[in-house]
């Protein structure tokens, strides 16, 4: 990327703007920036451009996604970029922006949908996907479509969102163009070639054939992704839990520099980690193996050692892994889990054993390359950005708590977690590139509030946050609840938040330790007490953000939520959640949870 | 005093409304584990300091995690004296809000560490409901008072007592702050008053120690203000009055210095808490409130002279002063072991090395005190020296506290020297923040290696007094030790020789900045000669003033001149 200058010819920029421009388009693809430039087109011509993508009708490939860790917005914004490439007009709209009543209009349509949690729709489709599986969902036979599911198979129901669109659809009298592809974690080769079929469908999906390809910029910079991370230079790895403490939390901080690597507050870092040592160990003296043996692995030939180390996911185990298991062991448990209808006994099995425990607990005589073809790659690991990339420059800032458990009878480790804190000292590298989450930025309007709920490293981004407001001078206000185990060897960052409150960075910091006490005390408890004010910021605009456990913070911090609403609008309780889904649909209610 | 700007204390207390300050806001405070800065100050009046582990503060700065804050709490026992059930309820305290350990004082009170913010105020209702308290154990007051715990004495000893809780009771704080904190008292209005102390209380700390010759166990020449007992047979007749006592100096400050009291006359029983009180107001009125290390009552009377001090002393209180009636103090240590009172009562006084009380491998005291104080309906009486007297105990009664003292392994070791049974330290690192250097974790290693060389002089038998201290604060009165260790940074010590073993003549600088290795080979050396040339009975601290290798000091404001005899 080169920099904007203003040169001798007169900007209708102030410098300070231009550098915003800047700074905003600062490492994207020649793909995004084309996209960009479209859409800074769209808002030059005035609000009503602005307000929807109008399709014109057999004329354009509408391309709508719904994604939870910006994997979908990926893949969906990389064939807008190439369907313009080859001449066709592509409209590129998040399910959140997506008007419901303008799909009986569509003549062509494709979805990029992940599934989140135990079968849930990301945030952003949420009310999408609610509205096509309701009868008010119209019929749709003008339409044709095609589906791409993103998933992870460690989780049952995988891939269940794109499954439901997809049927619902064709019951709806839409004609299916493709057959649905369903992309696990490692979902870039599937997205790919599936991208690939859709590129070749167009000239007879719009039955026009493509005007003469635009020129295609060129990019000389290196650009770092999945398939080509950076080796990022481990300035700091301080734990940040007090001696006593039953947490492991590291402040992590890297260099970025000479990457070109940019990120937002509210992005994402994903880490090629490595497995645990020990736990290598454990799995070749399971399996008898010598670990110099070479396996195969797609079309390569590999050492054992290093695919256990370094390709294959050996911590947590994947439906796959405990169908193939079940098969190779004839356990009847695992078959009996494996039973439709079993599905919340297999999530709880799959939550409480690792790989390593279901070799243990039934065992079996199986090759290692048997074996080997049961697992599913090792996948990246994201954290959230903790740092702002205004206020550090060619740094990211890290806050990993590091997974160690006994279960059991024996010791157990998260991969990357562990990989960070035990085995990069500071100077070593670790593999990173960043990963965009643009459902999780702060509001362009600096004068608005917001208010962060983040307990545990959920707390992790709005450091960014709040750092990155107080850099750009923000007028809006910030409150965080913090929560976590002990005030005296959990409270993350506590005297910079304490500095923060002094210079009035941060405005409100109210926390919650739940085991300092006989009561257990938690966020959404602190929420409640609040309620009143929480209302009034809420009242006034403000943004609320979640960032955290998935499985019961969020849905407690919700209902929290709910309460506030009620009491503050003096309405019940379904009135309430519709107006926290108002919210969420307009952006006002943002969550990071995992 | 005059034109000369009040220190911020004066400011804080001034502002305070009679000892309130902001405690209640920052005791809610949840961010934090600290006070507000100017409510550090007011807490200690009510008889609690901020501190953090010194040892762990590098660490949490680094973990992004403010210093590991906690407080002490000292609960104030006049002349010592406390029931089995106060004991008990002290030990559960320990045990559930503090570190797990019991700090007997050498003021004869009880200290608990490490009590976290949230505690504090349990903490402090607990120990008020065991009817001690911990209101004036600190501040710019008149604090624990002190009166010896010996229990040979016994009439005299119980009158002695009896002065010194109505002394302490009459110099406590009227401020009804303390209830309103600490016990949800009805919040008062505008009727709160301090009849003696006035809104800004006195310029500095205020110590007052009663005794009984011979025995100077509670020092009396460092007090502020301190009666000695002259009696007649088994009748207390009154006190010889002592004025401007006090420990603590600065390093490198001259001006500061310790000082021993002087004996400003002889007045009767009853009229000992009006002369208290015009002391206590001479000061209040007259105390420097310009400069902390210039606050207490022995500048103020170097400055401006003993004559005049008594003149105001008699004028206020309306008493003339008799001429000081004759006495002799032979030693300031403790009497170890079973002892029998003149009521035919038994009491043990236990060594507690430092007055530390905690459980080790082997010997128990944390666990074998509680043992006694559930076993036992006597009383527990804290020596100034810091350990404990199991006190009152029939004849029957006796062979049954034996068995515990010796099942949880407490018992007084019979092979401990005479210079550990005399030995005492502060607490210093990790929590005191104003130690330089360690007291408490190092003294008894120290102690070892001086025990050698004494054995090796051939003086295994003779008691020395030592006391270390981790800066010159003079919490353990290391300046009246014949052998004086003042911590003046880290493994470094001035040492401190020539006072008395009787505490009424201060020692001298004699090697400043030393590390052990030189602390034990002068030591070593002056053993010997100690040894070889002594007279008769002769105490080392006399010794080596009559040898001349000590400069005597006479008085407190030449404890600075140059030293002559090394």
């Amino acid at each position: 990327m080169s920099t904007l200058a203003a040169g001798s010819i007169a900007l209708p920029l102030a410098d300070e703007q231009l550098q915003r421009v800047s700074d905003a388009v600062a490492g994207l693809s020649p793909a995004q920036l084309q996209w960009v430039s479209g859409y800074i087109a769209g808002l030059s011509a005035g609000p009503a451009a602005q307000a929807q993508v109008e399709p014109e009708s057999g004329k354009t490939l509408t391309i709508l996604y719904g994604s939870q860790t910006g994997n979908g917005e990926g893949v969906a914004a990389a064939l807008a970029a190439r369907a313009g490439e080859l001449g066709f007009t592509a409209a590129l709209c998040s399910l959140a922006d997506y008007r419901h009543a303008s799909l009986k209009r569509e003549s062509l349509a494709v979805f990029v949908v992940s599934t989140h949690g135990e079968g849930d729709p990301p945030d952003d489709a949420e009310l999408f996907h609610e509205f096509l599986l309701s009868p008010r969902a119209p019929q749709l036979p003008g339409l044709r479509y095609a589906v791409l599911a993103l998933g992870d198979s460690s989780y049952v129901n995988f891939c269940q969102t794109g499954r439901e669109l997809d049927a619902r659809l064709e019951q709806l009298g839409a004609g299916r163009l493709l057959p649905i592809v369903e992309c696990d974690v490692d979902f870039e080769a599937d997205a790919e070639s599936w991208s690939d079929r859709v590129a070749a469908g167009l000239p007879e999906w719009l039955d026009a054939p493509p005007a003469a390809p635009r020129l295609r910029a060129v990019d000389t910079a290196v650009r770092f992704g999945k398939e080509n991370p950076f080796a990022a230079t481990v300035l700091l790895n301080q734990k940040i839990t007090a001696r006593g403490s039953s947490k492991d939390v590291r402040h992590v901080e890297l260099s970025l520099e000479g990457s070109g690597l940019a990120s937002e507050p509210g992005d994402a870092l994903a880490v090629l980690a490595s497995n645990p040592p020990q736990l290598v160990e454990q799995l070749l003296k399971y399996l008898g193996a010598n670990p110099d043996d070479d396996v195969r692995l797609g079309d390569e030939t590999v050492r054992l050692r290093d695919v256990l180390a370094h390709r294959l996911e050996i911590t947590a185990a994947s439906v796959g892994f405990v169908r193939a298991w079940s098969a190779a062991s004839g356990a009847a448990e695992l078959e009996r889990l494996l039973e439709d209808g079993r599905q919340a006994e297999l999530v709880d099995f799959m939550d409480t054993h690792q790989v390593i425990d279901i070799l243990r607990r039934f065992p079996a005589d199986v090759e290692a390359a048997n074996f080997v073809s049961m697992l599913r790659k090792l996948s990246p690991r994201s954290y959230s950005i903790a740092s702002s990339p205004r206020a550090n420059p060619d740094e990211v800032h890290l806050t990993v708590a590091a997974v160690r458990y006994q279960a059991f009878g024996s010791e157990h480790w998260g991969a990357a977690s562990t990989h960070i804190v035990d085995r990069i000292e500071e100077g070593g590298t670790l593999s990173v590139y960043v990963e965009p989450n643009s459902r999780f930025r702060l509001p362009a309007d600096d004068a608005t509030d917001i208010i962060m709920i983040g307990p545990g490293t959920g707390v992790a981004p709005f450091r960014g946050f709040v750092e990155e407001r107080a850099e750009r001078g923000a007028s809006g206000r910030n409150w965080l609840f913090f929560g976590d185990r002990n005030f005296s060897t959990d409270f993350l960052y506590q005297i910079e938040w304490q500095q923060r409150l002094k210079l009035g960075q941060l405005h409100r910091l109210d926390v919650a330790f739940s085991r300092d006490q006989a009561r257990k005390v938690y966020v959404q408890d602190r929420i409640r007490e609040r309620g009143a004010e929480v209302y009034e910021w809420l009242e006034n605009g403000a943004v609320i953000y979640v960032c955290g456990d998935a499985k019961r913070m969020a849905g407690d911090v919700d209902a929290a939520l709910v309460d506030v609403i009620a009491a503050g609008a003096g309405v019940d309780r379904a009135a309430a959640e519709h107006r926290v889904r108002e919210l969420r649909r307009d952006g006002r209610y943002r969550r990071d949870v995992y | 005093m005059s034109g000369k700007a009040l220190t911020d204390v004066e400011r804080i207390k001034a502002k305070s409304r009679y000892l309130r300050g902001t405690i209640a806001e920052s005791l809610a405070d949840p961010l934090t584990g600290a006070l507000a800065e100017d409510d550090t100050q007011v807490s200690k009046f009510h008889g609690f300091y901020q501190q953090d582990d010194r040892d762990l503060r590098s660490e949490r700065k680094r973990q992004r995690l403010e210093p590991a804050y906690s407080f002490m709490i000292r609960a104030r026992i006049p002349a010592g004296v406390c029931t089995p059930a106060q004991w008990l309820s002290m030990d559960r305290l320990a045990r559930h809000h503090a570190n797990g350990t019991i700090r007997l004082t050498t003021r004869q009170a009880i200290q608990l560490h490490g009590v976290i913010k949230r505690d504090l105020k349990a903490t402090i209702a607990a120990i008020n409901a065991s009817l001690l308290d911990t209101l004036a154990a600190c501040g710019d007051v008149n604090r624990n008072v002190m009166a010896p715990p010996l229990p040979a004495l016994s009439a005299i000893h119980r009158d002695v007592r009896a002065d010194a809780e109505r002394l302490s009771a009459h110099l406590t704080p009227a401020t009804r702050a303390y209830h309103e904190l600490w016990l949800d008292g009805e919040k008062v209005g505008g009727a709160d008053a301090e009849p003696i102390y006035g809104e800004t209380y006195l310029p500095r700390k205020f110590k007052t120690g009663f005794v009984v010759p011979p025995q100077n166990d509670t020092d009396v020449f460092t007090q502020d203000l301190g009666f000695i007992a002259i009696s007649r047979g088994n009748e207390l007749l009154g006190y010889n009055v002592t004025v401007g006592g006090g420990m603590g100096m600065s390093h490198g400050e001259p001006e500061t210095y310790p000082r021993l009291g002087d004996v400003l006359g002889f007045c009767e029983r009853d009229q000992m808490l009006a002369v208290a009180e015009a002391v206590v107001t001479t000061q209040r009125d007259f105390g420097d409130r310009s400069n902390r290390k210039h606050g207490r009552l022995k500048y103020t009377i170097d400055d401006r002279g003993i004559d005049w001090f008594r003149g105001e002393v008699e004028s206020r209180s309306g008493i003339e002063l008799q001429e000081s009636r004759p006495f002799a103090f032979a030693g300031n240590g403790d009497v170890y072991g079973w002892q029998r009172s003149d009521d035919g009562r038994w009491h043990y006084t236990l060594f507690v090395q430092n007055g530390r009380v905690l459980d080790d491998e082997g010997r128990e005291l944390l666990s074998g005190l509680r043992a006694i104080a559930e076993a036992h309906d006597g009383e527990f009486r804290l020596t100034p020296n810091q350990n404990l007297i199991i006190s009152d105990v029939a004849d029957a009664d006796k062979a049954g506290i034996d068995r515990l003292l010796h099942e949880f392994g407490i018992a007084n070791d019979e092979q401990a020297t005479p210079l550990r049974l005399h030995s005492l330290a502060c607490v210093a690192l990790p929590t005191c923040a104003l130690a330089m250097a360690e007291s408490e974790r190092y003294l008894p290693s120290l102690v070892d290696r001086l025990e050698a060389e004494l054995a090796a002089a051939g003086l295994g038998n003779d008691p020395i007094t030592i006391r270390m201290t981790g800066c010159p604060n003079g919490c353990a009165r290391p300046y009246i030790a014949e052998i004086g260790l003042v911590g003046k940074g880290p493994g470094t010590y001035n040492l401190y020789l020539g006072a008395s073993f009787a505490g009424d003549r201060l020692g001298s600088l004699y090697l400043d900045n030393a590390d052990e290795t030189a602390i034990v080979a002068t030591l070593s050396e002056l053993f010997r000669r100690y040894a070889a040339e002594r007279d008769a009975g002769e105490r080392f601290g006399d010794f080596l003033i009559r040898s001349g290798r000590v400069r005597e000091i006479r008085a407190g404001r030449h404890f600075h001149e140059e030293p002559a005899g090394a």
